[in-house]
């Protein structure tokens, strides 16, 4: 057993911390579109469009099925074998996909929940006044169920981010993969792998401490 | 003006609407009584397609159509000449008071939001409620809330209001005041139809109280006709029950 190198600790913070904009950038990336993608399938399980409620369930069940490693494994080495036009696809793309497509399942059933525990009545109401059901969904299911569903959804969002460090088997050098390259050099991978689970640290409780303030307010909310 | 015919809903085997024949004209105020169960509420929900009769044929003003024959653009022209009160008021929770009312303006008749809130304001004015414009529901007592509530849906310029017990959720504190503005509704001359178990209400106000019972129309007259010579005895039997507790007609 040796003395932990806090010399070399230190100095690996701010190299690592470089690589923080692309671990965040693919979590952002993915979470916009996990966002968008999750509203149309739970409004389509809700509204239970025919022949569209069907393959969104599929998709819940395969993307909740399985492994989010299995998923970039199939997307990044997998499909460029049938799609020719995919063999250009690079780590970053592919992780930005795979989470965006894991994660939309769990968010989209979330959201679902929210939607459908608004009251009913609004929804008539909104119809008897004359609305679409498009716009009865945009100005008052959606801001409504967005409320209800954020906490979960803020959850996911702080998944996302430590998953990002899969991106890591593919080929791309953010986060974990620029610890596992400095390590790697350095043999000292206890050291480097223990900055680098500090660094996910401090970013999730950053986000819960966010998450915490924002439910707070969002409990406020309708009560003045 | 209004009128539907051989309107007819039925929940399974169960026929909660039989027939049903019913016209008015503009400006007048229809009351409808009768046990509960018989279809009332039902009955105002078809009007506005909250449920889809079965049968029968609607008209609104210039738009008529056979309701087996509705199609969306029916039923949404349906909708914009007609408006519902509730019974549990059904606001959006996320909209303030003003917002409430602003709604249908901004997003059914695409009013610019600056005059559909000068608009709401001057209807939360006539509903008493100008000082709650910035209140959400949650913090309006349960008659505000349903005042707000009709300040919706006389935003909509609807040609006819459909109240469905629009005071039976109320604590008894609360129901005068809302009856009060629904008096004063009626004093403009909007046409309303009401179903309520406010016998006062329908004594005072209506131009013609319906009867109905298990699914069907009884009779109809004007209200003094029908609460001191009701024909059916169906009617009869019940305005003695729900007479029984309280003040007896003036002849």
């Amino acid at each position: 057993m040796h003395a932990l190198d806090f010399d070399y600790m230190a100095g690996l913070v701010p190299i690592l911390l470089g690589y923080l904009p692309l671990t965040l950038g693919m979590a952002a990336a993915g979470m916009i579109c996990a966002l968008l993608l999750s509203c149309l399938l739970a409004v389509i399980r809700v509204s239970r469009v025919p022949g569209l409620n069907g393959a969104a369930l599929l998709f819940i069940s395969f993307f909740r099925g399985t492994p989010l490693l299995v998923q970039l494994f199939l997307f990044y080495y997998g499909l460029p074998q049938i799609f020719s036009f995919l063999v250009s696809i690079n780590g970053i793309t592919a992780t930005i996909m795979g989470l965006t497509l894991h994660f939309s399942a769990y968010m989209a059933e979330s959201i679902r929940a929210a939607i459908i525990g608004i009251d009913r009545s609004q929804t008539e109401a909104a119809l008897s006044i004359g609305m679409t059901r498009a716009q009865l969904m945009r100005r008052i299911i959606l801001p409504q169920a967005t409320r209800v569903a954020t906490p979960t959804l803020m959850n996911y969002f702080i998944d996302m981010i430590k998953s990002t460090s899969l991106a890591f088997t593919l080929g791309v050098t953010e986060l974990m993969g620029a610890t596992q390259k400095e390590a790697a050099g350095s043999f000292l991978y206890f050291e480097a792998f223990l900055v680098v689970a500090v660094i996910y640290w401090v970013i999730v409780e950053a986000l819960s401490w966010l998450q915490k303030w924002l439910e707070q307010r969002l409990n406020r909310a309708y009560q003045r | 003006m209004i009128a539907l015919s051989g309107l007819t809903k039925r929940f399974g085997d169960h026929t909660v609407l039989d027939h049903i024949d019913l016209e008015l004209e503009r400006g007048e105020i229809i009351v409808v009584i009768g046990p509960s169960g018989t279809g009332k509420s039902t009955l105002l929900r078809c009007i506005n397609f909250l449920e889809t009769p079965d049968a029968g044929q609607l008209t609104v003003g210039e738009l008529s159509f056979d309701v087996t024959r509705a199609t969306k653009r029916d039923i949404l022209a349906l909708r914009r000449r007609t408006a519902f009160v509730f019974q549990n008021y059904a606001l959006f929770a996320h909209r303030t008071a003003l917002e409430n009312i602003a709604e249908s303006m901004i997003v059914v008749q695409g009013m610019a939001k600056a005059e559909a809130h000068r608009r709401a304001r001057a209807i939360l004015e006539r509903i008493g409620l100008a000082d709650r414009a910035d209140a959400f529901p949650a913090a309006l007592s349960g008659g505000q809330q349903q005042r707000v509530g009709i300040g919706r849906a006389m935003a909509t310029g609807a040609e006819v209001i459909l109240f469905d017990e629009p005071t039976s959720a109320l604590d008894p504190e609360w129901v005068e005041e809302v009856l009060t503005l629904m008096k004063q509704l009626a004093t403009e001359r909007q046409t309303m139809i009401v179903v309520s178990h406010e016998m006062q209400f329908a004594r005072d106000v209506a131009d013609r109280v319906v009867f109905m019972d298990g699914g069907r129309l009884i009779e109809q007259a004007p209200p003094h006709e029908l609460f001191t010579r009701p024909r059916d005895e169906r009617t009869r039997t019940f305005l003695r029950k729900v007479l029984a507790s309280a003040p007896q007609p003036e002849s």
